[in-house]
């Protein structure tokens, strides 16, 4: 699995492009989870990286918007250091509800 | 590679399960808990009134995910079969496995080591908290387990793997008296008797073995193991001999544990218990509640679990182990490594 972070920022001046922000949001929600208003920790394997990755070149306009996507270090909690209303949750770890 | 997923397991009553946007959302009494990407899991176990959405229930089937269902006290009911489950894979690899006899030999006497080390960190536990002659008592009988240890390499089938463990188990029962601290006079064991029990600590022994080996099955099958393919213990028609295998290393510290520490509380007193005529001992209504209630906090104790590295409750530990063995088994460890209490 690969730790990913990624951060967009849509251009939401249009309707066109709010529609934008609301598909790019989903297809990350689909593949990990929101830390931050537009920024997503995703760990996923080299295979969902690509079929991720070219759903969101799909919807994203690239003269508008910007999406990046940075590969975290890992392990992941040795070289992220997080503070406030933090609400990661390990997926690796036991999940008992 | 193969990645390893991670089972959703939800135990909160009430519970409703539902598929958005490729995540599960878990809502209790209509409330919100917690949204997970299906990709991070490789089912779900559900324990009694948890209710999944159909199309949660579709998606899982179409993505090789199976749903198990257990009753709120991990009584295995239903496992939903997806349309290419790994688990024909894992069942011909268990049978594979135990046509070969060194392989067989391998994955006993890993269990049985696991048995005996946690047998011993049982009685070494006991000696630290007793007093006067028991102490060392309790300290001998750990060493003679040790020294049993140190033979099971030496083992060259399953049957001597067996009389070790038997020899092993000698030592421990008859020690077994001395780690209760409270009514003793009616507390006795003279031998480990299954049905019908002759005293107090066999009764109460005999049913919590039943309800961690019923525990153990619902892992197996959990898991996609075939429950009745075991390697310690012989095939026999109708006996769940994998999930036997499973709970032995279980039985010290899961079982004996929670017997010694309701008896040394005086939660299980003699009024617990009928005496029959023709010395037989069963537990009265009272008693059994009593246990059972014990056994059902005990497993949300957190315990450190070796392998994994990770605090785990009591009661999944079965679930941890059935899962280790489907990989040793699928040959992606190189042995089955048993559960070490600490």
């Amino acid at each position: 699995m690969i730790d990913l972070l990624i951060t967009y920022d849509v251009s939401t001046e249009t309707s066109a492009g709010r529609k934008r922000l609301r598909r790019v949001a989903k297809i990350c929600v689909a593949h990990g989870q929101r830390v931050q208003n537009s920024v997503f920790e995703v760990s996923v394997t080299e295979v969902q990286l690509l079929a991720l990755r070219e759903q969101l070149l799909n919807v994203m306009d690239p003269t508008e918007d910007s999406v990046r996507i940075y590969r975290l270090r890992q392990p992941r909690e040795k070289f992220v250091d997080a503070f406030g209303r933090d609400q990661y949750r390990d997926l690796s770890a036991p999940l008992i509800l | 590679m193969r990645h390893l997923l991670n089972t959703l397991y939800v135990q909160t009553q009430g519970s409703y399960l539902r598929l958005e946007n490729d995540n599960v959302r878990v809502d209790v009494d209509g409330e919100f808990k917690t949204r997970l990407p299906l990709h991070h899991l490789d089912g779900i176990v559900v324990f009694g009134n948890v209710l999944l959405s159909p199309y949660l229930i579709q998606k899982l089937g179409r993505s090789h995910k199976p749903v198990t269902w257990l009753t709120e006290w991990g009584q295995f009911t239903a496992r939903s079969e997806t349309p290419v489950s790994g688990n024909v894979l894992l069942r011909v690899a268990q049978h594979a496995c135990t046509c070969d006899a060194a392989r067989t030999l391998a994955v006993a006497r890993f269990i049985a080591a696991g048995k005996l080390q946690n047998q011993k960190t049982t009685l070494l536990r006991s000696a630290r908290e007793a007093a006067g002659e028991d102490a060392p008592a309790l300290r001998q009988a750990a060493r003679d387990i040790n020294a049993q240890i140190a033979v099971l390499p030496l083992a060259e089938t399953v049957d001597e793997v067996r009389g070790i463990e038997g020899t092993a188990a000698r030592s421990y029962f008859e020690v077994f008296s001395l780690m209760l601290r409270a009514n003793r006079d009616f507390f006795w064991l003279g031998e480990r008797t299954r049905r019908p029990a002759r005293d107090p600590i066999n009764a109460v022994l005999n049913y919590v073995y039943t309800l961690l080996a019923g525990e153990c099955a619902s892992a197996c099958q959990a898991v996609g193991l075939d429950p009745q393919i075991g390697f310690l213990h012989a095939l026999r028609p109708g006996r769940q001999s994998l999930a036997l295998d499973l709970m032995e290393e279980l039985r010290p510290v899961v079982a004996d544990r929670a017997v010694v520490t309701l008896i040394n509380r005086q939660q299980l007193t003699p009024r617990d218990f009928i005496l029959h005529e023709g010395r037989t001992v069963t537990l009265t209504e009272d008693g059994r509640r009593t246990i059972l209630k014990h056994l059902q906090e005990r497993k949300g104790e957190e315990v450190y679990h070796p392998i994994t590295g990770r605090k785990t409750p009591i009661g999944l530990i079965p679930h941890v182990q059935a899962r280790l063995l489907a990989q040793h088994l699928r040959g992606d460890r190189p042995h089955y490594p048993p559960y070490l209490h600490r």
